[in-house]
């Protein structure tokens, strides 16, 4: 595989095409009949998926630096260069974001009637800003990508969506908007303390990596800045309110992305950005405790809350602030075995919660209702429905032998060693998400079949299981056989300890494979 | 005799029967005969696998198990965790009863489950369960243990809750599921823990290390162990964790039989005789697992004493039973606790199924009549030994088993266990307190069994004059099972033979390679000569006695069918209702967290604090602000020439300064 990739110079070219062919797609996706615009986008997503499946293959899997880097010069006067690369961690994301499309136009399909052109425009347009943001390695870049996701999942929700729609868009656009432009600030902030240091404006990650020490005392202010635009994105307690909200008034494919692929920029955030440029601050004994607080109270309060909801949908949001609270927890604990656990969790949750809210959005394109109360008992109407829905809650659930437990697990074990009070409060979150997931799958699918509107419901058709069998085979494979993936990503993760624990300083810390890293 | 390394071949078979019966549960048409094939025959097949084994492993007993690794699992830096097998002399103990007992249940079931419209269903489940319950028992590491565990846990979800449209079987299937969970946080929290102490997750490695690395007797090692122990209150349905045991009778009685009965509940027993070194390093844990154990010995068979469904006698005293193996690892006899729960598996199997004859039989009958009296309420059987005498014979085997009367199997395993936990109280006072609880549960025990074979089989018959004419006993392919454990209820006991006896204490040898490492801590010395005979005269006098009064206090007191029947009241009414340990869980626990969530949490932080006061509270002050900002905009020329002087003078001033 890599020697037929090498002869058609896969990596020269393949991190612009991922980034350019969806924005291109756009085109005829606009021009075309209103009809064909899902077929477009099919096809276009479809292929970004085939094309970036052999970066699965390009990536060196023995070594943890940034790979397939390539710069194009933009704006030399300010420093800003068009500049993309990945290492495994960038690699599974932008895996996880190029499957999860085709996924979700097929998960719009039917649900989708109305100004199809620019609905698909936009999810393509997204799909542009989401590989971009996991490729970028310009912070300008990096804030420019992702500010467009922003932009198309605004209107996604606020024109596709439910009849609270627009309260949800604006709320989930203040909220994310208020976070970013923040971050806006620092980035530029940083970049000009590294000038004065260093004589050079430039957004290069590399070279803001190499010099963030240059922040000096405005560090902690800095790292505050990052770190509430990404607390948003994940989202942290208590900020997470935008986010079902978001959830419930979404169509379904905004919902997929939103929970598979968006909330991850958050945690890819503070793992590829904000701790490592600011190590000191943000694992200080102060800054760690407040957030390892705040992932523990979010994994309990975010199970708690989801087991009292009515809709199906919020559950399922609150449920995510949970799972979410995991990944914050094992970024924190910094070994080797809590990070790569996060990032298992990142991935997991994207199946899970993604495959959940494909389910949500299948039933609702029936019965048009969320609420839990008015299903119960379909099991003996649908009974390949329930089949998934169970299949995929127990993911949820973290049943071992499925995909969420490896995430969980690997983050439990390895945060134990440094923070064991808050792991164990985390552990009992286990507990938790058995509690309102088989609550409300009883609730949906078990007890009497009472209301006489569920007996005519029809089960999955041959669409809708196409669907569910990609992320069917990813919950199985990654929860029995997930060591190829581990494998992939061990060196990223690797790294990150080194360039975030002070013990491992001594040792030069090679970034690009080239310089490295110096504080001052 | 087959080589170790195939061992994986008894996982296989049951797991090929799950996706061949799932695949036909999914079809519309029923495949009766198929199912009934494939389901039973996938277990007789993991079965003689086992059997091979056994014998390779008899032949030529190994002292370190054999691994048999499948793949790398969770490779992660210096954590490797594999996905592995290991075949040793308790490993293949546990092998043989699962796949043994399985196989009994599993053809039973095709008598008992047959005309179930779910019936491909119901053995896809049964067939996944064995497949979980052989991962558990095999498993070389505590992660891969886990999958087992908590997949047995998932199949007992499903199964309690087969018939799901009733909310109850429903209800009881998810609070199994979850009580199990609050038992599973503790496995997870002792592997955290084992794993930052040992650097291993792998029960040999454990094993090895455990002795250099852990301070017998520390607080590293005992919280270990008390949390391991939480996971198997979970499991194994131990005081605090045993309400959901009896509600797991929901499900179809042979799965009672086979899932919370022989097997799956056992697990916790397996897990501390697994991990042995640690509990053996731990005296205080090992204490606190004796003296719940007897407890819940005693505090069971009380319930068992004025339950009128047949299941739920068997249920309770499943969960005493259970106390009773408990009793016995905590006491260090970690081959004894085994040793009844093979025994046990072999009884209360043939207990469930003779049961589940009787219900099928009474069941028919109200069908027939279109009678709808319970057809599981004792109250309303009597004199069932005329219509089903095999039944009726092999659950008297049974029971004599079970009370402790000699030669049956139950009576050697009982017997050890009480001898231990009494020699055990010559180090450790308190453990004659839990001797004398387990004496007195052997009372119990076996005045509820006398109540339950009197009540049933005994007497007049009281299900109806009409009902009378259809009760019959059941097809051979149900009975057949039932004799096979009649006779091993009989001799079961000839695998660890006392001296006194005659034997030699075979399985306590058997096990000796696994149970090494903890005897290096804790070593029970049992009994002999008049001490021990004075334990063994007294604790089959108590059994005696107990059948004794409990057929004499049921067949003196005439009994009303269950619609005639007075309420109870008193202590009968406490003991009937459970102590009302469900509704102190419910008013304690369930319900305050229920309106922490919604009340305090949802509606108080997430929409009054969060959402009103912070977001749409900052929402209303810009909007404040945009107001304020709208009436300066006056449109009238002299008020913006006042703003441009002050501003103007302002800024004069600053530069003047």
């Amino acid at each position: 595989m890599t020697e037929f990739l090498d002869s058609i110079g896969y990596g020269q070219w393949i991190l612009h095409a991922l980034v350019l062919l969806p924005l291109l797609g756009v085109v005829p996706v606009l021009l075309g009949p209103e009809s064909s615009a899902k077929w477009t986008a099919l096809t276009v997503t479809t292929l970004e998926l085939v094309l970036s499946a052999g970066l699965w293959w390009a990536l060196d899997p023995s070594r943890g630096t940034l790979q397939l880097v390539s710069t194009t010069p933009w704006i030399p006067t300010w420093g800003i260069s068009y500049r993309v690369g990945l290492d495994g961690i960038s690699l599974v994301m932008v895996l996880l974001t190029t499957l999860m499309l085709p996924i979700s136009v097929l998960g719009s399909w039917r649900s989708i009637t109305k100004q199809e052109r620019g609905f698909y425009a936009m999810m393509l347009t997204l799909l542009t800003g989401l590989v971009g943001v996991f490729l970028a390695l310009d912070l300008f870049v990096f804030y420019i990508f992702f500010e467009v996701m922003l932009i198309p999942m605004y209107f996604i929700i606020g024109v596709w969506g439910g009849t609270n729609r627009l309260y949800a868009a604006i709320k989930f656009f203040i909220y994310t908007m208020a976070g970013s432009l923040l971050m806006l600030v620092a980035i530029v902030a940083l970049v000009w303390r590294i000038q004065v240091v260093t004589g050079l404006t430039s957004f290069s990650y590399d070279h803001v990596l190499q010099h963030a020490g240059a922040a000096g005392p405005l560090a902690p202010w800095l790292f505050a800045a990052f770190a509430l635009a990404f607390a948003i994105k994940v989202p942290i307690f208590p900020f997470h309110t935008w986010l079902p909200d978001a959830h419930v008034e979404a169509p379904t494919a905004g919902s997929v992305l939103l929970a598979a692929v968006m909330l991850k920029i958050g945690t890819y955030g503070f793992l590829r950005f904000a701790v490592p440029f600011f190590p000191q601050v943000a694992l200080s004994p102060a800054v760690s405790r407040i957030v390892v607080v705040l992932a523990v109270i979010g994994i309990i309060y975010g199970a708690l809350v989801a087991m009292v909801q009515p809709d199906i949908k919020k559950l399922v949001a609150y449920s995510s602030v949970s799972h979410l609270g995991f990944v914050m927890l094992g970024i924190w604990a910094g070994t080797l075995q809590s990070v790569q656990g996060s990032l298992m969790v990142m991935i997991s949750h994207g199946f899970s919660t993604g495959a959940l809210f494909l389910l949500i959005g299948m039933i609702y394109e029936r019965r048009h209702t969320r609420l839990i109360a008015d299903y119960g008992g379909i099991a003996r109407v649908v009974p390949l429905f329930s089949l998934i829905f169970t299949v995929v809650a127990l993911s949820s659930i973290g049943l071992p032998g499925l995909n969420g437990f490896v995430g969980e697990f690997l983050v439990l074990l390895g945060s134990f060693a440094a923070f064991p009070l808050a792991t164990v409060l985390a552990t009992t979150g286990v507990i938790f998400a058995a509690a309102y997931l088989l609550w409300a799958l009883q609730r949906m699918i078990y007890n009497r079949l009472d209301n006489p509107e569920n007996e005519r419901l029809t089960d999955l058709n041959g669409r809708e299981l196409a669907i569910m069998a990609p992320l069917l085979a990813g919950i199985v494979w990654l929860g029995l056989y997930p060591a190829p993936v581990l494998r992939r990503m061990e060196p990223a993760a690797q790294r990150y300890i080194q360039l975030t624990r002070p013990s491992h300083e001594a040792a030069p810390v090679a970034v690009t494979g080239s310089a490295a890293r110096v504080r001052p | 005799m087959i080589a170790s390394q195939w061992v994986w071949l008894a996982v296989a078979f049951p797991l090929a029967g799950f996706l061949v019966n799932g695949a036909l549960a999914l079809r519309r048409a029923p495949a009766t005969t198929a199912v009934s094939i494939v389901g039973p025959g996938v277990l007789l097949a993991a079965f003689a696998v086992s059997l091979g084994i056994f014998f390779g492993l008899l032949r030529d007993p190994p002292h370190q198990p054999h691994m048999v690794p499948l793949w790398s699992w969770m490779p992660v830096g210096s954590l490797d965790v594999t996905l592995a097998f290991q075949v040793d002399q308790l490993s293949t103990v546990m092998l043989l009863v699962v796949t043994g007992v399985g196989s009994l249940i599993h053809l039973f079931s095709v008598g008992y489950m047959r005309e179930d419209p779910g019936y491909a269903r119901y053995f896809a489940y049964l067939n996944l369960f064995v497949v979980f319950m052989l991962v558990l028992v095999l498993g070389s590491n505590l992660p891969t243990l886990f999958i087992g565990w908590e997949g047995v846990g998932l199949c007992s979800y499903l199964l309690i809750g087969f018939w799901f449209s009733e909310k109850a079987n429903a209800d009881a299937g998810k609070k199994a599921f979850i009580m199990n969970r609050i038992g599973d946080f503790g496995v997870l929290a002792a592997m955290f823990l084992l794993w930052r102490e040992l650097g291993t997750l792998e029960f040999a490695d454990i094993a090895a290390r455990a002795p250099a690395g852990l301070a017998p007797g520390g607080a590293i090692v005992t919280l270990i162990t008390l949390f391991l122990f939480l996971g198997c209150t979970g499991k194994s349905a131990q005081i605090p964790l045993y309400t959901w045991l009896p509600d797991a009778m929901a499900g179809p009685t042979p799965v009672s039989a086979l899932i919370h009965a022989a097997t799956m509940v056992t697990a916790g027993v397996y897990l501390v005789a697994r991990t042995n070194v640690l509990f053996a390093m731990a005296p205080l844990s090992s204490a606190l697992v004796a003296g719940v154990g007897a407890v819940t010995a005693l505090f069971a068979a009380t319930i068992a004493l004025r339950q009128y469904d047949i299941k739920k006698v068997l249920a309770y005293s499943t969960v005493s039973q259970l106390g009773y193996m408990f009793l016995g690892v905590g006491s260090a006899a970690f081959a004894g606790g085994i040793f009844h729960l093979v025994t046990h598996a072999f009884f209360k199997a043939l207990l469930f199924l003779g049961a589940g004859s009787v219900i099928h039989a009474m069941h028919h009958a109200y069908h027939a009549t279109h009678s709808h009296e319970d057809a599981q309420d004792m109250r309303n059987m009597g004199g069932l030994r005329q219509h089903m005498p095999v039944t009726f014979w092999l659950m008297t085997i049974a029971t004599l088993a079970i009370a402790g009367i000699p030669p049956f199997s139950g009576f050697f395993s009982k017997d050890e266990i009480l001898a231990s936990a009494f020699a055990r109280g010559a180090e450790m006072p308190v453990y004659y307190v839990f001797y004398a609880f387990g004496l007195a549960a052997a009372l119990l025990t076996a005045f509820y069994m006398a109540r339950l074979i009197a009540m049933t089989f005994l007497g007049d018959n009281r299900s109806g004059a009409e009902e009378r004419r259809h009760l019959y006993e059941a097809p051979w392919i149900m009975t057949g099972p039932l004799l096979v454990l009649g006779i091993l209820s009989v001799i079961g006991g000839v695998i660890n033979l006392p001296v006194f006896a005659g034997g030699h204490h075979a399985l306590e040898g058997w096990l000796e390679p696994v149970t090494a490492a903890g005897a290096a801590f804790a070593r029970v010395e049992l009994p002999h000569g008049s001490t021990e005979l004075a334990l063994v005269g007294g604790a089959v006098l108590v059994g005696a006695v107990g059948l004794l009064l409990g057929y004499r206090a049921t067949l003196t007191r005439k009994t009303p069918p269950a619609r005639e029947a007075p309420a109870d009241t008193g202590l009968a009414l406490v003991l009937n209702r459970k102590y009302y340990v469900d509704e102190i869980y419910d008013a304690a626990v369930v319900r305050p967290l229920v309106w922490l969530s919604r009340v305090v949490l949802w509606k108080g932080v997430d929409q009054g604090l969060i959402d009103g006061a912070a977001v749409n509270g900052s929402a209303r002050v810009s909007r404040g602000f945009g107001w304020l900002g709208s009436r300066l905009q006056t449109g009238q020329v002299g008020v913006y020439v006042v703003f441009f002087l002050v501003g103007a003078l302002w800024i004069l001033r600053a530069m003047i300064r």
